[in-house]
């Protein structure tokens, strides 16, 4: 199923030609909140082609832009429709979408309504004025909830063949066979990934702002201690000879590498990181999940090598 | 809650107050309060907050504001050192009934970014 509205003017209601002009994304969902907010309201929606993506990441790519708006308001007939010249662009349009540009190329003048569609209502009514409040983007846990799945699969994927590898290595050496020392101590090494998943992937997500930290892998890395820590203890593994030490290191350091990168990852997904902040934990927070994934490997093979 | 504030010190915004007109198109177009006119002039009040959307450099008719636009997402950053070609990762999708959330993708069922 395709997510696309064809681009170009549509009709809420009956308008006419003093009726407000909105415009949105080719995004389905974007379309729909907008006429969800405007409920019982008549008025113009210009879809501008943004192949699919939602106003916001389609301002970052400029694909909800300038250009696009006024070559939409040419083709569309617009001006023809309306006698007034001004139309309401939704306020995260505005990395692609410059207000003084669009007026200088089109005669319309931009309006920034309010963050959220649902609050296109309350904006109406005050005059095309939005609360401070609808003009802030924020990150509520609901948001943060509707994430989690996603996260969590694409996680899933990315830790199948590394978890197998660890397994297929947990059968060489020891006393036991081939399959049933796989098996075991795969399920142990298995385990503790997945517990790192669910740490990186579901637990950051939902804790995200009581999380000591500002940059998303120290984040990481606090709750990737606690994790490892708890995992450990859950686990049950000795620390009574050399074997067991080297797999407990090795549990230890993959949950630290794999929560501290799932965190880093949900930079991508979060509304307050700038590219800036990004690099710069990047730089070195990288270089740590790269090492300690290493460790793991390393301490991984020295408990078989021991066993 | 506190609001969520990312790394401190690090954002590119820079505003220039000689050029500013006071149209308060930055303050307007701030999806997290950076930007406040105070006396007819623009002002950048909370620069931790700032995001690098580059909104309101892109709304300044008078070219007051500058910033390094940009997305914050790791994977669009190891994306774009690998030469991947889009470098901008992902897109938002909103699922049917759910609410806006920054990252999914168009099918609405795959994960992470397209």
């Amino acid at each position: 199923m395709r997510y696309i509205v064809q681009p170009g003017l549509y009709a809420l209601g009956t308008p006419d030609g003093r009726s407000p002009v909105f415009v949105t994304a080719s995004y389905k969902m974007s379309f729909d909140r907008l006429r969800n907010g405007l409920k019982g309201r008549t008025g113009w929606i210009l879809v501008l082609d943004t192949k699919g993506i939602n106003v916001w990441c389609a301002a970052g790519k400029g694909t909800f832009g300038t250009a696009e708006l006024v070559a939409r308001i040419h083709s569309s007939g617009l001006a023809d429709l309306v006698d007034h010249r001004r139309i309401i662009v939704p306020q995260l349009g505005a990395p692609g979408v410059s207000a003084h540009a669009v007026h200088r190329q089109s005669g319309f003048k931009v309006v920034f309504g309010p963050v959220l569609a649902k609050d296109l209502g309350e904006f109406l009514d005050a005059g095309m004025k939005a609360a401070p409040r609808t003009r802030i983007k924020d990150f509520p846990l609901r948001e943060r909830l509707v994430l989690i799945p996603i996260e969590l699969v694409a996680a899933l994927k990315w830790a199948l063949l590394p978890i197998l590898t660890l397994a297929i290595i947990g059968g060489i050496g020891g006393r036991e066979p081939f399959a049933a020392g796989a098996f075991q101590n795969g399920r142990f090494v298995g385990g503790a990934i997945l517990s790192g998943l669910l740490s990186g992937a579901v637990v950051a997500p939902i804790l995200l702002p009581w999380i000591p930290g500002r940059a998303f892998s120290t984040k990481g890395l606090v709750l990737g201690f606690i994790s490892a820590l708890s995992f450990l203890a859950l686990s049950g593994r000795g620390w009574d000879n050399w074997s067991t030490r080297f797999e407990s290191l090795a549990a230890f350091s993959l949950i630290l590498a794999v929560v501290c990168y799932l965190s880093m990852n949900f930079t991508g997904s979060s509304t307050f990181t700038s590219l800036s902040g990004v690099r710069r934990e990047m730089r070195w927070s990288v270089p740590v999940q790269v090492t300690l994934a290493g460790l793991g490997l390393v301490f991984w093979v020295l408990s078989r090598v021991l066993a | 809650m506190s609001r969520l504030v990312y790394i401190a010190n690090v954002a590119t915004l820079r505003l220039d107050p000689s050029r500013c007109c006071g149209c308060g198109m930055c303050a307007t177009v701030c999806p997290h309060g950076v930007l406040l006119v105070v006396d007819g002039v623009a002002e950048i009040v909370h620069l931790d907050a700032c995001m690098e959307c580059g909104a309101c450099a892109n709304n300044c008719p008078s070219g007051a504001l500058q910033v390094e636009a940009g997305v914050g997402c790791a994977a669009a950053v190891v994306n774009s050192i690998l030469g991947r070609t889009d470098p901008s990762c992902c897109c938002v999708i909103e699922k049917p009934g759910g609410e806006a959330s920054h990252r999914e993708t168009p099918s609405g069922s795959s994960s992470g970014c397209c």
